[in-house]
């Protein structure tokens, strides 16, 4: 039998890229830098930025991207976005620290680097320091029921017992169960 | 460790092929900040006035700003500094875009160029990688289109290039230096860069810039972001529109150009349309502004969206900012699409918008005149807008008469003779200004336009509103939330100046106000150009962000140097006498410092006199406008007397000025 999932709260945290008035300045970047300096501020490099704006003027390519997850492999393929008649160069919008680029990683040791939000700050600095508003955050409160584990584990009971049997498997949980 | 400063400069020998790093004496910095400051010195130092501007051993110094790279808003500009061709005398031209923090990223405060190359080169800086490279495949490009081969052929998008067109290349006397939405344009920065066989800069950095106090610091940057809001928000009442915010004046964004249309002046700086403006035109205009405009867009952290992409018809995008707008269209008669459509081919070539424009109106002038005939215009069009584009390519290939309007109205008009001398009617200093032409003289005006150093108007004024309030209350408005002000008398002034009566111009604001007056505001113009501020944040806006009271907090935290306003005044000043002695060493003299004959109409020459007389000795100058030694030794710059004396500038009878100065003779 199921069970009916609790319902949770949780918080999630959204920056809203309008590429539309981005202005290309890379406020973003240098702030972004300056703020995950050590000592705070002590510093700031755009290359050491979280945030990049991917900006070529004269086709009017203008899109702020977040340090996303690293990746260790480059993807098989790559996309090519034509949004409007504008064609944008290759993972433009990927968030990934990868092989295939420099973007998002430290200059000096090549490690991969990730936005965190601005951790300890109302809203992350980068929309802040964006007097054009194409940057801007949003924090909302979802509900989210926590079944979806079980779920999925049920799913995967029920086809190993399809395969094996029933009693096979309650065997074989029992079994477990005793070893620990 | 040096803070908001790399400490090094890039030392280039263009003839040897030879690169270096070197240290800078942190002493400088303190005594001349950077930017403009310290090229002012290594000008000094290094190219005494025997060397001319084409020569191998005149200096071309791309040098950033003290603050440059930091995070202080809007603070980008790098500042070209040289002998110029024009005007022979030291000439600094400022770029915004992304170029000065990139170089600071990289590692160096300034690029100092000597030398020539016998070969068409670049130079491409990526941190401590620096080489000199062929850029024989690039003669004859444009200088957008020769930034993004760069970029290509570099595998480098994110570098930035500093680059010159065909007219840099010629050594045309206006020729600039483009660099992404900005430009060095005025005092013919890139016929220098040409001369030396420099095609580009290319920098790209990854390195990190220091900051002494951060927290101190970090919470200047940010009053300054709020205040930006605040001001954003609250335009000044009682100002045309483009004087009420902050930033360059918006012309990428205002589609009224009622006053520019209608109070400057079209052509050769000439005629006035005082019903030029009407729905039809303004319909028109805003069609062709909303059709070519692609976005607006900033220099490096600014908010301000001076500049915009814009893309003509079947032409390349390329970027504008500002009045070059309407230069193009005004000086030909013509409408915003023609302007905006031959500003594509003036960005590619890379001249001063300025210039360029005046030189060919000046041209067409003389035709008219039949002091030039058919013989030196063979093959050109006969309407308006194709002469332009006609003159234009002739002027930056060198062709024919192009030639000779190369070097500019003063220049070109000594050469024609015959009474062209009297159509090149609009120059300070051999140097084409704006088409202003006015009826009563304006005190304030004629000392900025006599001794502005930068020898362009936008350059000097800014700070103090440009004409009187029509009531008490507004003006009482006005100054209620005036803190910028060095001194409260400035808000006493401005209250009592009237429109008419006893305390309007021209003999209000008084002969020693207008010394006070125009002081401030030159000193907060060249407080930015050390700094790499964008006047647009600062010396160029009424009520800007950043001011007299907050700049030496930004200097103490950001760059370590313990600062107050006595001490930066006197900083700004030192150099500001600094950039006068290189001029006065090339013979610049008070017969020099003068508008336009035609400037005002009625002019008071009396008054003039008094307002010169007294505003040389309140700079500490004697009556040749030459810096006394007194005055320079207050300055810490006895080596700057030492040298006067011995070329006989300055004599030990120290005021009396020397026979040589007096009848010193141009060069041509």
């Amino acid at each position: 039998m199921a069970v009916k999932g609790e319902k949770k709260k949780k918080t999630v945290k959204t920056i809203k890229i309008d590429v539309d008035k981005c202005n290309g300045c890379r406020a973003c970047e240098m702030i972004c830098s300056a703020f995950h300096a050590a000592p705070k501020y002590s510093s700031n490099n755009p290359a050491r930025s979280r945030i990049r704006v991917i900006r070529e003027p004269l086709r009017d390519v203008y899109v702020p991207v977040y340090a996303g997850e690293y990746t260790q492999a480059e993807c098989a393929g790559r996309d090519k976005y034509t949004i409007d008649g504008k064609e944008y160069d290759e993972c433009a919008f990927c968030r990934a620290s990868c092989p295939s680029r420099d973007e998002f990683k430290e200059p000096d040791s090549g490690l991969p680097i990730k936005c965190d939000m601005c951790e300890g700050e109302e809203e992350p600095l980068c929309v802040k320091w964006c007097l054009v508003d194409a940057l801007s955050y949003e924090a909302r409160e979802e509900e989210v029921e926590e079944t979806v584990e079980q779920e999925v584990l049920e799913t995967g009971l029920e086809s190993l017992a399809n395969k094996y049997g029933m009693q096979k498997i309650m065997d074989t949980v029992a079994r477990m169960s005793q070893k620990d | 460790m040096r803070y908001a400063e790399t400490g090094f400069n890039l030392e280039v020998d263009l003839t040897r092929g030879n690169i270096e790093r070197v240290a800078t004496d942190p002493r400088d910095t303190e005594l001349y900040l950077g930017g403009l400051g310290t090229n002012a010195k290594i000008i000094w130092d290094r190219v005494p006035p025997e060397i001319e501007p084409f020569s191998p051993d005149n200096l071309l110094i791309f040098g950033t700003g003290l603050l440059c790279g930091t995070p202080a808003t809007g603070c980008n500009r790098t500042i070209v500094s040289t002998i110029s061709p024009q005007t022979r005398l030291m000439a600094f031209s400022m770029m915004g875009g992304f170029f000065a923090p990139e170089l600071k990223y990289a590692g160096y405060d300034k690029v100092i160029l000597r030398g020539k190359s016998t070969e068409l080169v670049y130079l491409w800086i990526k941190n401590d990688k620096v080489e000199i490279r062929d850029a024989s495949h690039l003669k004859g490009k444009g200088a957008v289109e020769t930034a993004e081969l760069i970029r290509k052929e570099l595998n480098e998008p994110k570098a930035q290039v500093a680059s010159i067109g065909m007219a840099g290349e010629n050594r045309v006397y206006f020729a600039s230096i483009e660099q992404g939405r900005s430009s060095a344009s005025r005092g013919g920065m890139g016929a220098v860069m040409g001369d030396k066989g420099l095609k580009a800069i290319v920098v790209r950095g990854t390195k990190d810039v220091n900051i002494a106090r951060p927290p101190e610091f970090l919470e200047l940057c940010k009053e300054v972001l709020e205040y930006i809001k605040i001001r954003n928000d609250n335009p000044v009442p009682g100002v045309m529109p483009i004087l009420a915010g902050l930033g360059s004046p918006q012309e990428m964004k205002v589609h009224d150009e009622k006053w520019h249309t209608e109070n400057f002046m079209w052509g050769n700086s000439r005629t006035r349309r005082k019903d030029f403006w009407n729905e039809e035109i303004a319909a028109e205009w805003m069609k062709t502004m909303d059709s070519m405009r692609k976005r607006l867009i900033s220099c490096y952290n600014c908010p301000m969206t001076c500049g915009a992409t814009i893309q003509p018809p079947g032409l390349p995008t390329y970027m504008m900012k500002c009045f070059s707008k309407l230069t193009y269209t005004m000086a030909a008669y013509s409408d915003l699409e023609f302007g905006l459509g031959i500003a594509q081919s003036a960005t590619e070539y890379g001249v001063d918008g300025f210039s360029a424009p005046q030189v060919m109106a000046f041209a067409l002038e003389l035709y008219e005149a039949g002091i030039l005939t058919d013989k030196d215009f063979p093959g050109m069009p006969s309407d308006n807008n194709g002469r332009f584009y006609w003159l234009l390519d002739k002027i930056v290939r060198r062709e024919g008469i192009g030639d000779v309007l190369a070097n500019g109205t003063y220049w070109a008009a000594q050469e024609i003779g015959n009474g062209a001398e009297a159509y090149a009617h609009n120059n300070i200093k051999k140097h084409e200004q704006l088409p202003l032409k006015l009826s009563m003289l304006n005190p304030i005006y004629f000392l900025m336009y006599c001794t502005g150093e930068k020898i362009n108007i936008t350059q000097i004024e800014g700070q103090f509103p440009q004409a009187p309030f029509p009531t008490r209350e507004e003006r009482e408005e006005f100054v209620k939330d005036w803190f910028q002000v060095p001194d409260e008398k400035f808000k006493q002034i401005f209250l009592d100046w009237e429109l008419r009566g006893e305390k309007s111009l021209p003999l209000y604001p008084t002969v020693q106000m207008c010394c006070d007056i125009v002081d401030w505001q030159e000193m907060m113009h060249y407080i930015d150009d050390a700094l790499g501020m964008c006047a647009g944040l600062s010396s160029f806006p009424l009520k800007p962000p950043y001011h007299i009271h907050n700049y030496p907090k930004f200097i103490s935290s950001g760059a370590g140097i313990d600062m107050d306003e006595a001490k930066l005044t006197q900083a700004a000043k030192r150099y500001r006498t600094l950039v006068r002695a290189n001029n006065i060493r090339r013979g610049m003299r008070r017969k020099d410092e003068k508008p336009p004959e035609n400037h005002w109409k009625k002019r008071f020459p009396e008054l003039e006199k008094e307002l010169l007389d007294t505003y040389y000795k309140f700079k500490g100058w004697n009556d040749q406008g030459i810096p006394t030694k007194e005055s320079l030794h207050e300055l810490g710059l006895d080596y700057v007397s030492k040298d006067f004396l011995e070329r006989g500038i300055l004599t030990d009878s120290e005021d009396v000025p020397s026979k040589g100065a007096a009848t010193e003779k141009e060069k041509k």
